[in-house]
Order: structure tokens, then C-alpha cells, then sequence
């Protein structure tokens, strides 16, 4: 019997493997750390300065900010603008009309990007902007491309062209890889099935510098996923600390269960 | 105190049930893991309507209110991040353990006579679950619960002639809209009560046929007298309080699980809370990729599994509800001499293990958007998954059966 319960879960190995694999950008990893209250501070500021203009985070308060070290009045000094008060949640004042007129799409609430789309993911997209001049906006993203979201960073980051490299693909797969598209083409046409060549970022290259060195910049990308992050699910520490508590009981109460349990079956022969 | 229960007991039969149903309830001593399911799926039950109707008291079904209520749960609501972890983790858990629950009547042939009616209260048990679940799911009204809806009400529209006014009829609407969130929480709300009366009569009808044990041995027509009645079966023990202090036990374990999903993990890598369901419902922008819950996928694979016929996804609906159906006629197409698998030849066990895979491939391919690849596996697993019950009659016939001892084994 157990042999076969074995076999059986052999068979699903298979399976397994077919789970492996997934579309989508590469995403760098954010390496953020929730406990780490400056730099929710940082990205709260960052937050307010540069992205509220346009998202809000309609479901957090201001005052959540007590819980990361922040007093009343230095929330009051330094993220609030409009003199909303620190119980007030963090919306702002551009119209949803005005935004899909202006950038081609309503700029999506943030509180729940965090949970939505990942750490890695929001670091990654701050960090992926280049110039491209198809765009209305005159950037474009590898993370989210013909993302109507223009560079708002760009003054602290820089402006980075992109370095394009050809893939050729055969079938859906890639045989080879150049940098011109001569190159490429000319390896296309020594190839039968169907072939195909597509032009994708291989990297950015910086033209004009910004206030921020790369490092910098990281630093300030890391901290707003940081503050992303933790406003998606504000109580994830607390409910980690509890969880161990939770848990420790949960052992004891179990082992004692058994003992009572061992206890009442001595006469059950 | 003595005196109190005789005033209740001319009144109502308070020491009668206690003993029927407890205290003189004689269950078989030789349960194994596989009966703390049971207990566990009651358990479930109870957290989730406790934990529901705490909810309820801060969610508003409202298509304009109800994502940044349950946010408001989630953030200014004193624990309420447990509350709502608490249901989203038991909707799962709940699953597990019906799934684990079955599964092990599947093992010990606990649908046999005299248990027929038994198991179909059972079945209907886990088809009003589904009908909850599903109803539950639209609530938080993310993009995945709007679009899970769409998908699933847009079934009904397949069926011929009535479908469209059927599908508009279950909306309210010609979407899923605001008339639809409403109806839904209704509905949401009343059937845990209405499972609870069906568990209820599920366990009326238990203590009715006794409980069936690993062996499939009937212990009330086996020799009589044991150390607590001369009249009661001898391989039998009272169920207070020798299984429900193993039953406490079962729990501990079952809640070390359960509390580590909620405090540690309670998105469960995306299959317990989805991702898009982050993101506000939007009727205007369809995700690129909608797939139920995991607990419906196995059923959804076999609905994507059959081809459109005749212009019509009809068929694939037929396909995906015989799939569920087909368990109420369960008890007529064994036809083995013994219950237990322990007992059963090699044709049941192998057919028992296809079938157990069957259902997790299926549940994973559910999960996965259709490739040519993955479709043709899924018709091949629904083949199988109807075959284990078709075929049984056959197999569960011919097959090599071991001697059933007289009394339990240990």
C-alpha cells in the first residue's frame, strides 16, 4: 500500500514540472525590509512629494505614520500639503476625468500596489524608465511598456536612453543574439520555419546625469517600495509577532491534548 | 445542579440527547487519522460563521463601497485583519478538510449500504458549500472576484433557449453589477445556516447507521458487550469522552496549520487571496488571465476540457456538473463485497490513486491558462475522472478481494 501511495505521488512529478516557467519582465530583487522605519519615512516623503500629484492612497491615513516613528506634528510639517487633517485619508485632488484625458488612463490608487504587484516589481518599474519619443510622454518602460506614466523621478534618476539588442527567434525560440539589426537579419535569413526578429532593451545608458548618483537612486527606488510594501498591509510585522505567540500556544495546548488524550485510552483495549 | 437537569429533562430531553448522541454513542475504537476530518469540517463551519458575521457588521455590499470596506476591515478595524484572514484562510481550510473528508469515505467504502443516504446529504453538504463559496467570492469585489463571477454566471447563458434570461435573471443585470454584489451577500449569508441544518441531518443520519471504521466492519452485527454496556457492540467505545478528547487533540494539529497560514502566510503564495484581487473590479478592463479559486479548478478544467459543440459551451457545462452529480450515484455502482480499501484488490487501489491524481492534475491545470498542450491533458484527465465511477461497477466486481476478519483490527 505504501509503495503505491508512492507511485501515485511519483506521478504527479510531471506535472510539477510543467508549473516551472513564467512570462513577464525580470524584476530585480528590492531586498526591502518592513522593520526598517526610515526608510518608510523616506518613501512616506518621497510619496508625497512626487507620485501624490497624481495617485492617491486612499485607504491609508496619515496617521499611520505614528506607527513608524513619525509624531503628529512632524506628519503634519512634512506630509501634509493641503491641510487635510492627520486622520484624513491620503486621497488627492485629481479628478479620475482629468487624469484619463491627460495621460490616457486614470492614475490607479497605490495603496494596494504593494500586494498587488510585488516589491521587486515596483523597484524594478521606478528603475526601468528610458527615453523613447513615440511616447506621448516621451518615456516609455520595460516593466510596463506604453505605460502612460511619465518619469517623475527623472530630476533625481537622470535621463537614460536605451541599448537595444536583436533577438532571433525560430519557432518561439531564441537561436541568437546581436546588437545590430543587420546582423540579425542576415542570421534570419540562413534559417527556415517560422522566424521572426525582435528588438528588445538590452540595457539603458545614462545622457544626462541627475542630482543622485545610481546608488543613490537605488537607495530612493528602494524606499518607495519599501513604503509600498508596507502600506499594502500595514499590520505585517504585528501580525508576524503575534503569529509566534500564537503558534508556541498552539504547541503546548497540543501536546497536552495528546497527554489527556494517551491518558483517557489506557482502557480502550 | 442535578437538580436543575431533572427540571430541564421533564421539560426537554437534555440528558437523552447527551447520552444518544454522546455519552452512550457507541463508535468504533479502531479510527485512524482520516476520522478527524470530520470534526474538523464542523469546526471549520463554526469559525466561519462566527467569523462572517463578525464581518458582516463592517461590510457593505455596495458596488461603490465594498472593496475599501473590507480595507477598512483590514486597517482600522480592531483585529479585523485577523477576522478577515480568519474567513479567507477557512474558505480553504474548509475545502481541505471536505476534500481529505471525502476522500477517506472514498478509502473505507463509508458510502456503502446502509450509509447510501448518508454520503448523499453529504454530497448536497458540499454542493450548498460550493454555491457559498462562490457567492462569498464576489464580495471583496476585486478584479478577480468580478471577473471569477462573470465567468462562472456566464455558464448559465449557455443553456439553450432559457440561458441569457437565466444568466440575466441570477445578475440582475446584463453584468455583474451593484443588484448583483447585493443578492450575492443575501445569498452568502443565509446558506451557512442553511449547511448547518444539513450537518445537522448529516449527523442524524450517522448515529442512525453508526459510524464505519478503516475495517468497513458493521460493529453493531458483531458480538455485544463491552466494559461500559452489555448491550453495546463490543468493538465499540463511548464517543464522550474517549473521541472527543482525541477529537481536541485533532484540533490542536489542525490549528497549528491553520494559525500559520493566517499569521505567517495568508495569501498562500497566491492561491487563498489572488493578487489581482488587490485591484479594485473593473468593468471596463478584463485581467489577461481569470481562473477560479483553487478548490473549483479541477471542475473548471474539465468545463475548458470539452470543445464548444455546435456553436454552444453547453456541453462543457454538462460535462462540469455530471462531474459533480455523478457522486450521488456513488453507493450503486460499487459493487465489491468488502468497504475498505484495506480489503479491496488491487483494481480499487489503483483506481483509487488514478483518481487522486486525476483530481490534483486537474486542479492545477484549472489554475493555468489553456495551451493546446494542457487542454488535451485535461481531456485526458477528465476521461479518467469519469471513468474511476463509470468503470467502477466493472472493476470493483472482478477485482480480488481479501478476507473481512469478524471483529476491528488495532
Amino acid at each position: 500500500m505504501k509503495r503505491l501511495i508512492a507511485v501515485f505521488a511519483m506521478a504527479l512529478l510531471p506535472v510539477a514540472g510543467l508549473a516551472s516557467g513564467g512570462a513577464g519582465p525580470k524584476l530585480e530583487p528590492a531586498n526591502i525590509d518592513l522593520g526598517n522605519e526610515a526608510a518608510i519615512q523616506r518613501g512616506a516623503k518621497y510619496f508625497v512629494n512626487y507620485c501624490m500629484g497624481c495617485h492617491s492612497a486612499e485607504f491609508v491615513r496619515y496617521q499611520l505614520f505614528t506607527k513608524v516613528g513619525l509624531t503628529v506634528d512632524q506628519i503634519k510639517q512634512n506630509l501634509i500639503f493641503d491641510g487635510s487633517k492627520v486622520g484624513s485619508l491620503m486621497t488627492n485632488a485629481m479628478p479620475t476625468e482629468y487624469a484619463a484625458t491627460a495621460f490616457g488612463a486614470p492614475a490607479p490608487d497605490l495603496t494596494l500596489v504593494g500586494r498587488r504587484r510585488g516589491a521587486d516589481w515596483i523597484y524594478t518599474y521606478l528603475k526601468s524608465f528610458y527615453t523613447d519619443p513615440s511616447r506621448p510622454t516621451g518615456v516609455n518602460n520595460t516593466v510596463f511598456p506604453n505605460v502612460g506614466m511619465p518619469n517623475v523621478l527623472w530630476e533625481l534618476e537622470g535621463i537614460k536612453d536605451p541599448v537595444y539588442r536583436y533577438e532571433v527567434l525560430e519557432n518561439g525560440h531564441i537561436v541568437a543574439e546581436f546588437e545590430s539589426r543587420d546582423e540579425a537579419d542576415a542570421k534570419a535569413k540562413t534559417l527556415e520555419g517560422d522566424v521572426r526578429v525582435e528588438k528588445v532593451v538590452d540595457h539603458f545608458q545614462m545622457v544626462r546625469p541627475g542630482k543622485l548618483s545610481a546608488g543613490e537612486f537605488d537607495q530612493v527606488a528602494r524606499d518607495l517600495a519599501t513604503y509600498l510594501a508596507y502600506i499594502g498591509e500595514p499590520v505585517k510585522l504585528e501580525r508576524q509577532r503575534l503569529g509566534v505567540w500564537v503558534l508556541l500556544f498552539l504547541v503546548i495546548f497540543t501536546v497536552v491534548a495528546y497527554m489527556m488524550k494517551k491518558e483517557w485510552w489506557k482502557d480502550v483495549h | 445542579m442535578s437538580n436543575l437537569i431533572a427540571w430541564i429533562d421533564e421539560r426537554f430531553p437534555l440528558t437523552k440527547v447527551w447520552n444518544e448522541h454522546l455519552a452512550q454513542y457507541y463508535a468504533p475504537k479502531n479510527f485512524n487519522s482520516w476520522y478527524f476530518f470530520g470534526s474538523l469540517a464542523l469546526l471549520v463551519l463554526v469559525n466561519q460563521i462566527a467569523t462572517g458575521v463578525w464581518l458582516a457588521t463592517f461590510y457593505k455590499p455596495d458596488a461603490g463601497l465594498a472593496f475599501g470596506s473590507v480595507e477598512y476591515i483590514m486597517r482600522d478595524v480592531d483585529y479585523g485583519w485577523l477576522l478577515r484572514y480568519m474567513h479567507s484562510t477557512g474558505a480553504s481550510a474548509f475545502f481541505i478538510v471536505v476534500y481529505l473528508h471525502m476522500f477517506r469515505g472514498l478509502m473505507y467504502g463509508s458510502y456503502r449500504k446502509p450509509r447510501e443516504l448518508l454520503w448523499i446529504i453529504g454530497v448536497i453538504i458540499y454542493l450548498v458549500m460550493m454555491a457559498t463559496a462562490f457567492f462569498g467570492y464576489l464580495l471583496p469585489w476585486g478584479q478577480m472576484s468580478y471577473w471569477g463571477a462573470q465567468v462562472i454566471v456566464n455558464l448559465f447563458a449557455a443553456v439553450p433557449i432559457v440561458g441569457d434570461d437565466l444568466s440575466v435573471w441570477i445578475r440582475g443585470d446584463y453584468v455583474i453589477s451593484d443588484a448583483t454584489l447585493n443578492r450575492f451577500f443575501a445569498l452568502h449569508f443565509l446558506l451557512p445556516f442553511i449547511l448547518a441544518a444539513l450537518v445537522f441531518i448529516h449527523i442524524v443520519a450517522l448515529h442512525k447507521v453508526g459510524s464505519n471504521n478503516p475495517d468497513g466492519i458493521e460493529i453493531k452485527k458483531g458480538p455485544k458487550g463491552n466494559k461500559w454496556s452489555p448491550d453495546a457492540p463490543a468493538d465499540g467505545i463511548p464517543f464522550h469522552p474517549y473521541y472527543t478528547v482525541k477529537d481536541i487533540f485533532g484540533v490542536g494539529v489542525f490549528l497549528i496549520f491553520f494559525c500559520a497560514v493566517i499569521f505567517f502566510w495568508p495569501d498562500f503564495g497566491g492561491l487563498f487571496l489572488e493578487a489581482p484581487n488587490f485591484e479594485p473590479a473593473n468593468p471596463l478592463k478584463t485581467p489577461e488571465h481569470i481562473a477560479p479559486v483553487w478548490y473549483f479548478t479541477p471542475f473548471y478544467a474539465m468545463l475548458r476540457a470539452v470543445p464548444p459543440m455546435f456553436n454552444s459551451q453547453f456541453p462543457g457545462v454538462i460535462v462540469m456538473f455530471a462531474s459533480i452529480l455523478i457522486m450521488f450515484f456513488l453507493p450503486w455502482l460499487d459493487r465489491s463485497p468488502v468497504k475498505s480499501i484495506r480489503y479491496k484488490g488491487p483494481l480499487f487501489k489503483i483506481a483509487l490513486g488514478i483518481f487522486a491524481v486525476t483530481f490534483v492534475v486537474l486542479a492545477y491545470l484549472g489554475l493555468q491558462p489553456a495551451t493546446p498542450t494542457k487542454t488535451l491533458l485535461a481531456q485526458i484527465f477528465t476521461g479518467l475522472y469519469f471513468a474511476f465511477f463509470l468503470l467502477m461497477p466493472l472493476y470493483s466486481k472482478i477485482d480480488k478481494t481479501k478476507p473481512v476478519p469478524e471483529r476491528v483490527t488495532q
